[in-house]
């Protein structure tokens, strides 16, 4: 059997993989614990890139046995050399991983495609999960397919695109007055009170963590089976950094790649707790009052905060903390250089590179890898005001000639 | 009295979720000292090198205690103190 159960990151006790998360020992956060002599048996390059163009072409990397995935294809999304915005940076080897084109227009459908499936697998009654927006959109539509009813969980005054979407699939969404970390705080509460619902990002989720690792397997099997020098990851908890680096040593681990020394960068917005602890050389300090408009990376208290600082440092990487202008304009940037329109949070991303680079971090011939967790079309409210007007003229062709003049 | 809700992770110590504790005009540490004496087994686990674990949360009526007087927050008749996981991600 490929699952061997859960194991605590904290003190290493062991449970059966049930739909538990916290430690009984120590309080601390479990994970998915794998047999990996079953494992490095079963796979092989071979037999990935004969798989579907989805993050299922890694199943045997995935928490998820003897069950049919809930799949909207989610995953195996473009991987592209900029060339354009690599020469705007200085950088020669630079790609992106656009997952604005997933399913829901968000990395979240890698997540969400799993502990869906985990949630149907442990027979549950209903899903839900706290969100800031883009794995609301994803919950609903896997939710949907699941034949499911979904409760969500969003801060007030998150964009609108983001609930409409979510709203369209049939989700209930609960709007929740406070910030992020209020609607999770209420969320986590549900999840206590009811534990045949499935909360993704609550108590399935050291499944849920599980889908970000094929972004790892994504990068590796796109570079020709070898690892980048240097990635680029958004954090909002810090769990997708972490679980691109577990995905890294899953491959390592089964031999699929021969080194892998990643360094692992974080991008987060201006005042933030990891970038702020990471960058400052202190720990993790919760934020109370969060002021960016990136809604997406808006979480105060990141409980995966101290595992990505761990990670960054360990690999001689550091975090950047743009302000929201400089990320508006990387949104513009990329859109004009590469034609990606990215959401917010890709906005951070880019121009917490364009710091990295500047500050000689990164070296124009290391290979970078980064990732565009959303589509720009969610956000739109963030940028609209940062774009010239459209120019309105009557259909006659020399008032278009007076505006090209 | 003081409303107090345990995840249900405690159950194993506390063989409840709710109870209601005297504990008016208080502070969360004094409080916190009652629970010990109560379940001795939830200090070790709660308190590591003197501090609390950051893995579980401390909320009154719904505030993280960080936010107001942390372990010195004070306690009235009717607040409701919930020890919540901590976990998040957007």
């Amino acid at each position: 059997m490929k699952i061997a159960g859960l194991k605590c990151r904290i003190c290493g006790k062991e449970f059966p993989a049930e739909p538990v998360y916290t430690c009984d020992n120590c309080f601390g956060p479990l994970e998915v614990l794998y047999n990996w002599d079953f494992i490095a048996e079963n796979v092989s390059r071979e037999k990935i890139e004969n798989g579907p163009r989805s993050i299922w072409r890694y199943a045997d990397f995935l928490p998820v046995e003897n069950v049919e995935p809930i799949d909207l294809g989610a995953g195996f999304t473009r991987f592209i050399k900029a060339e354009n915005l690599g020469e705007e940076l200085g950088l020669k080897n630079l790609y992106l991983i656009d997952d604005s084109t997933n399913p829901t227009y968000s990395f979240k459908d890698r997540v969400v495609s799993v502990a869906v499936t985990k949630a149907v697998e442990f027979g549950m009654k209903a899903v839900g999960c706290a969100s800031t927006g883009n794995l609301a959109g994803s919950l609903a539509a896997h939710a949907a397919k699941a034949k499911l009813p979904a409760y969500i969980f969003v801060p007030e005054g998150i964009e609108r695109n983001k609930i409409v979407q979510a709203l369209v699939h049939g989700a209930k969404i609960i709007e929740v007055e406070g910030t992020y970390d209020d609607a999770n705080r209420l969320a986590t509460e549900i999840a206590e009170e009811n534990p045949d619902w499935g909360f993704v990002n609550i108590n399935l989720r050291p499944y849920y963590a599980e889908g970000s690792k094929t972004l790892a397997y994504e990068t590796v099997e796109h570079l020709g089976w070898a690892t980048p020098d240097q990635v680029i990851v958004p954090m909002a908890s810090g769990a997708l950094l972490c679980a691109i680096h577990r995905g890294f040593e899953d491959l390592e681990r089964v031999d699929l790649i021969e080194e892998n020394d990643v360094v692992f960068n974080g991008a987060q917005p201006y005042g933030l707790p990891i970038s702020k602890a990471v960058k400052y050389g202190k720990g993790i300090e919760p934020v109370r009052r969060l002021e960016t408009i990136v809604h997406s990376l808006a979480i105060g208290n990141p409980a995966d905060g101290i595992f990505a600082k761990e990670i960054i440092e360990k690999s001689s990487g550091f975090a950047e903390d743009p302000v929201d202008e400089e990320s508006i304009e990387a949104v513009k940037l990329l859109a004009k250089t590469e034609g990606i329109f990215t959401e917010l949070a890709g906005g951070v991303t880019i121009a917490a590179l364009k710091r990295l680079v500047e500050d000689g971090r990164i070296d124009s011939s290391d290979v970078v890898v980064a990732y565009l967790t959303g589509n720009g079309l969610k956000t739109t409210e963030g940028i609209v005001d940062h774009l010239p007007g459209t120019v309105k003229i009557k259909p006659r062709l020399e008032e278009f000639e007076k505006v090209i003049a | 009295m003081i409303r107090v809700k345990f995840p249900s992770v405690f159950v194993s110590i506390t063989k409840e979720r709710k109870i209601e504790v005297d504990a008016d005009g208080k502070t969360v540490k004094e409080l916190l000292d009652i629970l010990f004496e109560k379940y001795s087994e939830l200090e070790a686990r709660l308190i590591k090198d003197g501090e609390l674990t950051p893995f579980i949360n401390i909320f009154v009526n719904g505030e993280d205690i960080r936010y107001l007087d942390g372990l010195e927050t004070q306690l009235k008749d009717g607040d409701e103190v919930t020890f919540i996981p901590a976990i998040s991600g957007g």
